[in-house]
């Protein structure tokens, strides 16, 4: 579809905060003023949202200078049109000059990241459909439904090696080869987009960035086996991808990507939206699914699987939004293009969040193949703080933790899985020495067991157990035997689990344990938390350097510490909590931990 | 036996009144035709359900790792002398509830809280004092 030219592109801030501040007046005045000039031919005017300036709004941005104009009133419109658009001079006096709003989200592209997935994102606007469309939007709907057989698709994406990016890792092909297989009227399509692993946010981004490139995937993931109804399970704590989830949804209906014949192919498809209601369980496709029909989110044993049996008994895909959003692009630039992005088994690129102890953090798209250390040091800038590498947790909740010595392990489904870890959906960690090792197992334990359904005794019960024995250990009760019941119980719990979150909930024990036993043997037996973190394990004490400025004493939340004015100050150990304010606020460095 | 609709109806309840009183529960499953049992079960099931009282004011906190190594223990102990209640907690006069929340996704500015429908990123002890005492 052809667009008008313009030769200035003004987009005008109207959302809540600004419209309360006279953003619908300042519109009108900016169209009337564009019309007396001649300009309206020209100059084209555009609606927008979270310029990110409100609390100086009502305000506008003029392409393709990309000036800001803030603190509007119509005589300053008036100027601004005399002055800016008729005789290119930028009007100073309105012009916003404070720090611009950065995305500490997705930053500029390191040397080493390929943006394909996120390629869109933060540049169209995902409320308007016709962005999508310039930037070769549903071009790949049209030749599947036009130029291709549903096998054709289905071999097509076989060819690119694309694997599910929710977590697994199965192949996206054969999964759909074996909805294709299946004798059915009715059989859905399911997009996943019930995002929940703590520090991933990846879908979420592309959900609220690049929507249609999901809605596009799941049309041809549809045609390919024969769908003609699917859904996306979106979870409630991301309300503005809701919202443009909606919008998109919307905007292809009208303009007939949804619906019946679709391009006038013979091919019927529509979505539909569900909200998850904050269950992390959700996530497991079968529990998804469960919580689509409206029951209680709970696993339920395979087989058999989704593709034969799934939402209310009929044949459902259930992909991950990010494995969608791969579709488009395998169908409009062919497999081969895929694959030149990648390792043999794992192919393309694929995006993870950076979280913790390093100095960039937020979202990658990176090459599959790419190490560890070249994540953390290259792409992430290393540590903060100039501390020193601890361990790289990848894979979510039930991911493992993986040390120093591994760093040149590769970005891979095979190599994670080599080293006890998994890739998941693709959260990363970084922790510095400062991080203890069995705090963070306790930490992660804490998260599944509080996430398990309850339906699997095993995880429901073992995942508690092995917790409270972490506690245990980090209060500084740990007892001998320890390690060796987390070790029998974590093996319990991988086996008697129906879903992936029983199954992978001891992993991060298990990595900790392998990697860093003896941080594990230190708590137990020497009574000492080498990483100086565990309360029941460290105690505070002030040096005689202290020159006695009394700072300390009166930071102390329990009044612990005593001492006069200019004499070294004591801590009572009996009243200390161990919160380390003492420590943070003196200025002398005159208080250690041990 | 389900219904399609059972998790966004009571989503809609739990907007409307805070949380699922038991009366709108036995109303919900006549309704739909279902046992009282399974929309309970429902109810009880999600996290953002509520089948008790809540608070004018829901505080949740992120309790998640890449939040917690960003310095939100800090920012947890905050919340609680702050408000004096611990996670799960309403405070006697109805104007608080505190809850612990798993990964909200804006892991790239923790530690997180959440005020309401309000995401508030980059906290830290002072923020949240400030952030609570601008509520009341």
């Amino acid at each position: 579809m052809p667009r008008d030219f313009y030769r200035s592109h003004i987009l005008i801030c109207a959302d809540p905060e600004c419209l309360a501040k006279g953003a619908s007046d300042i519109e009108t005045v900016l169209e009337s003023e564009l019309e007396a000039n001649g300009l309206a031919d020209e100059v084209n005017v555009l609606e927008t949202s979270r310029l990110g300036h409100c609390s100086v709004g009502p305000e506008m941005v003029i392409y393709p200078e990309g000036v800001t104009y803030v603190n509007l009133t119509p005589a300053a419109v008036k100027e601004i049109v005399a002055e800016h658009l008729l005789k290119g001079r930028v009007v100073k006096k309105y012009q916003f000059t404070g720090q611009a709003r950065k995305d500490e989200e997705l930053r500029a592209p390191t040397a080493k990241e390929v943006r394909v997935i996120m390629s869109r994102c933060g540049v169209i606007d995902p409320e308007n459909i016709e962005d999508y469309i310039a930037e070769d939007g549903y071009a790949a709907l049209a030749k599947a439904l036009l130029e291709m057989k549903p096998r054709e698709v289905i071999d097509e994406v076989l060819r690119s090696g694309l694997r599910g990016r929710g977590g697994a890792g199965f192949p996206t092909g054969k999964k759909w080869e074996f909805a294709a297989g299946q004798n059915s009227e009715q059989k859905y399509m399911i997009c996943n987009a019930d995002e929940g692993d703590p520090g991933a946010f990846m879908n979420r981004r592309v959900l609220e960035g690049d929507p249609h490139s999901v809605l596009e995937g799941m049309i041809i993931a549809g045609y390919s086996f024969g769908a003609h109804q699917g859904y996306i399970y979106c979870r409630a704590e991301y309300p503005i991808a809701v919202r443009t989830l909606r919008i998109a949804m919307r905007q292809a209906r009208l303009m007939g990507f949804l619906g019946k014949d679709i391009l006038g192919s013979g091919f019927d498809f529509d979505v539909e939206l569900r909200m998850g209601a904050g269950a992390f369980v959700c996530g497991e496709e079968t529990a998804l699914m469960a919580s689509i029909e409206g029951k209680r989110g709970e696993p339920r044993p395979r087989p058999p699987f989704p593709a034969v049996a799934g939402l209310w008994g009929k044949p459902t895909i259930i992909n991950n939004v990010e494995t969608l959003a791969n579709v488009p692009n395998i169908i409009r630039n062919g497999a081969a293009w895929f694959a030149q992005y990648g390792t043999e088994k794992s192919r393309g690129t694929k995006t993870f969040t950076l979280a913790g102890d390093v100095n960039r953090t937020g979202l990658i798209e990176v090459p599959l193949g790419i190490t560890l250390g070249e994540v953390v040091f290259d792409v992430a800038g290393g540590i903060k703080g100039g501390k020193r590498f601890k361990a790289i947790q990848t894979g979510g909740p039930m991911g493992g933790c993986i040390p120093e010595q591994l760093l040149e392990t590769p970005l891979d489904y095979e190599s994670l899985g080599a080293v006890g870890s998994i890739m998941g959906s693709g959260g990363l960690v970084v922790m510095d020495e400062g991080t203890c090792m069995v705090d963070i197992a306790r930490f992660f334990m804490d998260f599944t067991q509080d996430e398990s359904c309850g339906k699997c005794v095993p995880c429901r019960i073992g995942t508690r157990r092995i917790l409270e024995i972490l506690e245990r250990i980090c209060a500084g009760e740990g007892e001998d035997g320890d390690i060796e019941r987390l070790e029998a119980l974590s093996k319990y719990i991988v086996q008697g689990s129906l879903c992936g979150l029983g199954q992978g909930a001891p992993n991060p024990v298990l990595t900790t344990l392998k990697h860093f036993r003896h941080e594990y043997e230190a708590h137990i037996y020497e009574k000492r938390c080498p990483a100086k973190v565990c309360k029941g394990l460290i105690s505070y004490r002030i040096l005689d350097t202290c020159p006695g400025c009394m700072v300390c004493a009166r930071n102390c939340p329990s009044n612990a510490i005593t001492g006069e004015k200019q004499k070294v100050h004591v801590i009572n150990p009996d009243l200390c909590e161990r919160c380390g304010i003492c420590m943070s606020v003196c200025k002398f460095d005159a208080i250690v931990v041990e | 036996m389900a219904n399609k609709d059972l998790v966004a109806r009571l989503t809609d309840i739990n907007k409307r009144i805070g949380y699922i009183p038991r009366g709108e529960v036995e109303k919900l499953a006549k309704e739909l035709c279902l046992p009282a049992a399974k929309v309970f079960g429902a109810a009880t099931f999600y996290s953002l359900f509520s089948t008790r009282p809540r608070g004018a004011h829901v505080v949740r906190f992120c309790q998640d790792a890449p939040c917690h190594v960003a310095g939100g223990r800090a920012v947890l102990d905050a919340i609680r002398t702050t408000l004096g209640l611990e996670p799960g907690q309403t405070s006697p006069d109805g104007r608080w509830t505190f809850e612990m929340t798993s990964c909200i996704g804006v892991c790239g500015v923790g530690p997180v809280i959440m005020v309401d429908d309000d995401v508030f990123g980059n906290v830290n002890p002072e923020r949240v004092r400030e952030i609570l005492k601008n509520k009341n």
